[in-house]
């Protein structure tokens, strides 16, 4: 096991290079220039090439490639070009939020929409049934953003219950933090509540109809019994995986979510370098990303063993 | 049930069982901060190097100038006493006003003032023509300087007071010294308000706190100067990229003011009673498109003036602003209306029926040759994409060949740079627009000039143009002034440095219980309030 862990997390070095290679090469052919932003609509070109070379953007693209690569084996992601901020720093201040998003959107996810797919697969063909399709089908179509205006209206304007927009630190207690992540989260969650009970509906319609499901019945087991112990935990590798998937979703829709209720997070600040064309932030962003999403195939990978005692690694 | 009585009782619920604390909720310290939604994300916050709008807005609670323009865009003394000329005009003597002071406690000083215009004048166009003739310029004592030029600049003071990016905000030396082209490190300011850095997360807020040590002018305040009076706490920029998500802030009591609500949203604004809607700055802005001088088809006048000849401001206004016939205005001209300078001479072809016949005779005497018009358009910018729609349909409807090229601002400003052909990365015209406070006179307006090569992008070589522009700077009274004027407008539209799409306002919004908002071509927070 241990060796595999080892393994694995060696494995990440190469995947995360070819990242940053590709994203990289990425930034340096697309069009746009930071400097021109910076010097402002009023610049004359004289300005903005001035501002460019004391950038570094005038520099080849090997000569720029392997000053960053050389900084990023040091652990050192570069500094943000307009804010002159580091963009460790930067990704500091921004990752609680898009955190505490994530993790409040995950537990309410899953913990509704495991247990809606697996009453759908207990009552399948009835009308219970149906109303969950009918909500995944509506998860799936409607926009992150519309859910949220939506319920911004309802709850915010409307009713006054919940606050529009913005973030409070956990540190600022408890209850002003998830106040502000309510919202957001289910408007974030539609999308991932509508793929995890479709995902478990589904397995557990296949494992409801296995011999041993059967056999448990014949022996008395009672139906929560047979439905959570030993149809779910069978059933729960595909699940994880999804919801292993999902956190590609979760990082996607964050940055329209943290846009809708202005949110400070790692989304926003994607976005906001991207409209610059503020280099090292966008690189350094799009590595973490990569890093983590690594990092939560390997978890998914490594709870396989928990939930099938028969994969071994 | 509201959010109060809401979170109360899920307060309570969870306290009783978890013990966990609930909201502190201060009615004194909201009452003493001011939340306020700019027009966009503080990105950096050095005026000098980064020239952006937000930036100077934020700059101007942060650092105090030496003259501040008031509303009726008369430079007055701010930082500065008062000032002497020699009788050839050619020795300017500054005195600093006692007690100033920067926010980390030090006197200001005339060698700071030095350091600060000698960091400022390479960035800024009337500063470089002052840098061009300037022989000495050196601090006397503690609180005197004094500039000596080779020639004499009548517009000094107001070059010292202007609004116009980049303003001349006075930074300690040590700061100052910072070449222009690089960002400073350091946020010291000299202004009413202290910069709060260790709170400041760029994209998302910046926050300033009120510098009690400011000692702010007798007379009352009026635009950028007067007594700067801070009556806050706290000051809170929270930026907001949505605009509904703003209007729904503001509804709710989240936010205090929005700089710049879209006019979709306020019907809807003016609808809820706590909240007060105005025009933002009388002095609006100018929609313009450039098109490139350099290259075909527009290297041709006739081109250029076929296209005037045929183009609307009326659709470009309305689908900039929509059906409020109060936010915009038609402008055959390139200086802002209700300014002194504003001024409608050689305007003719840009008012009455549009002639799309002239227009298509225009380009056939104009030798048109079905060039494609690289027609750039950044569509992440409302405003440059509702006119570069008009445009592109503009064009096509007078037979021309357009290619249109969607794409960003961050694309279009670099593109438009490029003075290769259209065919060859280059382009044929982009859109944007102007503060009409850069528009007030050629002081600061880059888009009116048609020196050539060194001329904004576009290039235009328009020698008439360029000597209004020198006679105006050389004026001596307000009737040359005008004459000026004129001259630079009427060459400007007969030579068609660029294409005017129009004048139009914008409006701003704030809750009831903050009181002295003003209008003015940025967002003044001297003398606001908060109950």
């Amino acid at each position: 096991m241990w060796a595999y862990i080892i393994r694995r997390v060696l494995a990440t070095i190469p995947v995360m290079a070819i990242v940053a290679l590709f994203v990289f090469s990425l930034l340096y052919l697309a069009p746009g220039d930071p400097a021109a932003v910076i010097a402002g609509d009023q610049a004359t070109p004289a300005d903005v090439e001035r501002i460019r070379a004391s950038l570094g953007l005038d520099r080849p693209y090997l000569v720029r490639f392997g000053a960053w690569a050389w900084d990023i084996a040091r652990g050192d992601l570069g500094t943000s070009i307009f804010t002159n901020l580091p963009v460790s720093t930067m990704i500091q201040q921004r990752i609680e939020p898009t955190l505490s998003l994530m993790v409040v959107t995950l537990i309410l996810a899953v913990s509704i929409a495991v247990p809606m797919g697996v009453i759908a697969a207990w009552k399948q063909g009835t009308t219970i049934d149906r109303l969950v399709m009918a909500f995944a089908v509506l998860g799936f179509s409607v926009p992150v953003f519309v859910v949220g205006y939506v319920l911004a209206y309802v709850f915010a304007l409307e009713l006054d219950w919940l606050p529009v927009q913005g973030y409070t630190p956990f540190s600022n207690g408890f209850f002003p933090w998830i106040e502000n992540l309510i919202l957001p989260a289910i408007a974030l969650g539609g999308v991932y509540i509508a793929l995890i009970a479709r995902i478990t509906r589904a397995t557990m319609l296949e494992v409801l109809s296995q011999d041993y499901i059967r056999t448990a019945r014949a022996k008395g087991a009672g139906q929560r019994s047979i439905l959570f112990i030993h149809a779910l935990k069978n059933a729960a590798v595909p699940i994880v995986t999804v919801i292993g998937i999902g956190v590609a979703l979760l990082i996607g829709g964050a940055v329209v979510t943290e846009s809708v209720f202005a949110i400070p997070g790692l989304g926003r600040l994607t976005v906001d370098a991207i409209l610059r064309r503020d280099y090292p932030v966008i690189q350094g962003v799009i590595l973490l990303f990569s890093f983590v999403y690594v990092l939560v195939n390997l978890l998914i990978d490594l709870s396989y063993t928990f939930f099938d005692p028969r994969i071994r690694y | 049930m509201e959010r109060r009585s809401f979170l109360q009782a899920g307060v309570a619920a969870a306290a009783a069982t978890t013990g966990l604390s609930g909201p502190a909720l201060s009615q004194g310290a909201a009452a003493r901060t001011l939340r306020f939604v700019p027009q966009a994300n503080l990105a950096n916050f050095d005026p000098i190097w980064g020239t952006q709008y937000v930036v100077r807005n934020a700059a101007a609670v942060v650092w105090d100038t030496l003259y501040g323009v008031n509303d009726k865009l008369e430079p007055s003394p701010q930082m500065a006493e008062g000032h002497t000329v020699s009788s050839d005009g050619l020795t300017w003597t500054f005195k600093l006003r006692e007690g100033l002071r920067f926010h980390d406690g030090e006197p200001v000083l005339a060698k700071d003032v030095v350091a600060s215009i000698t960091r400022w004048m390479p960035r800024d166009p009337m500063g470089q023509m002052i840098r061009a003739i300037q022989q000495e310029l050196v601090a006397v004592d503690d609180r005197t300087f004094r500039w000596v030029l080779r020639s004499p600049y009548p517009k000094l003071i107001y070059a010292l007071g202007k609004t116009n990016t980049p303003i001349l905000f006075i930074m300690p030396e040590r700061i100052a010294r910072t070449d222009p082209f690089t960002q400073i490190t350091e946020y010291i300011g000299s202004g009413p308000m202290r910069f709060l850095r260790n709170e400041w997360v760029p994209g998302a807020k910046a926050v300033f706190g009120k510098f009690d040590q400011y000692v702010p002018r007798n007379e009352p305040a009026s635009w950028l100067a007067g007594g700067k009076r801070i009556l806050v706490d706290r000051l809170e920029w929270i930026v907001m990229p949505d605009p509904a998500t703003a209007s729904a802030a503001i509804q709710n009591g989240e936010i205090d003011w929005w700089e710049n609500p879209i006019t979709d949203l306020v019907p809807i604004l003016r609808r809820n009673r706590n909240i007060a809607v105005d025009i933002a700055d009388p002095l609006g802005n100018i929609g313009s498109f450039r098109m490139n001088h350099l290259h075909p088809p527009f290297n041709s006048q006739k081109i250029r003036q076929a296209v005037l000849a045929a183009m609307s401001q009326e659709d470009y206004m309305r689908a900039l602003v929509g059906d409020d016939n109060n936010l915009w205005r038609s402008l055959p001209g390139f200086f802002t209306p209700g300014t002194p300078g504003y001024t409608e001479a050689g305007g003719d072809i840009l008012k009455g029926p549009r002639n799309m016949d002239l227009a298509k005779r225009l380009l056939q005497e104009g030798g048109y040759r079905n060039e494609p018009v690289v027609c750039v358009v950044a569509q992440d910018q409302p405003l440059t994409k509702a006119m570069g729609d008009v445009t592109a349909d503009l064009l096509k409807r007078m037979g021309m060949n357009v290619d249109f090229v969607a794409t960003d601002w961050g694309t279009t400003g670099q593109r438009r740079a490029m003075k290769n052909p259209p065919n060859q990365g280059g382009w044929s015209m982009f859109h944007t627009w102007h503060a009409g406070a850069d528009c007030v006179n050629p002081a600061a307006y880059n888009a009116v000039r048609a020196n050539g090569a060194d001329a904004w992008f576009g290039w235009p070589d328009i020698p008439t143009v360029e000597q209004g522009v020198t006679e105006w700077f050389a004026a001596p009274n307000e009737t040359a002034e005008k004459a000026a004027l004129d001259k630079i407008n009427t060459q400007g539209m007969e030579h068609v440095v660029y294409a005017p799409t129009g004048f139009f306002l914008g409006y701003q919004a704030w809750r009831r219980n903050v009181s002295g908002v003003v209008k003015g071509p940025l967002p003044f927070f001297w003398g606001v309030s908060k109950s």
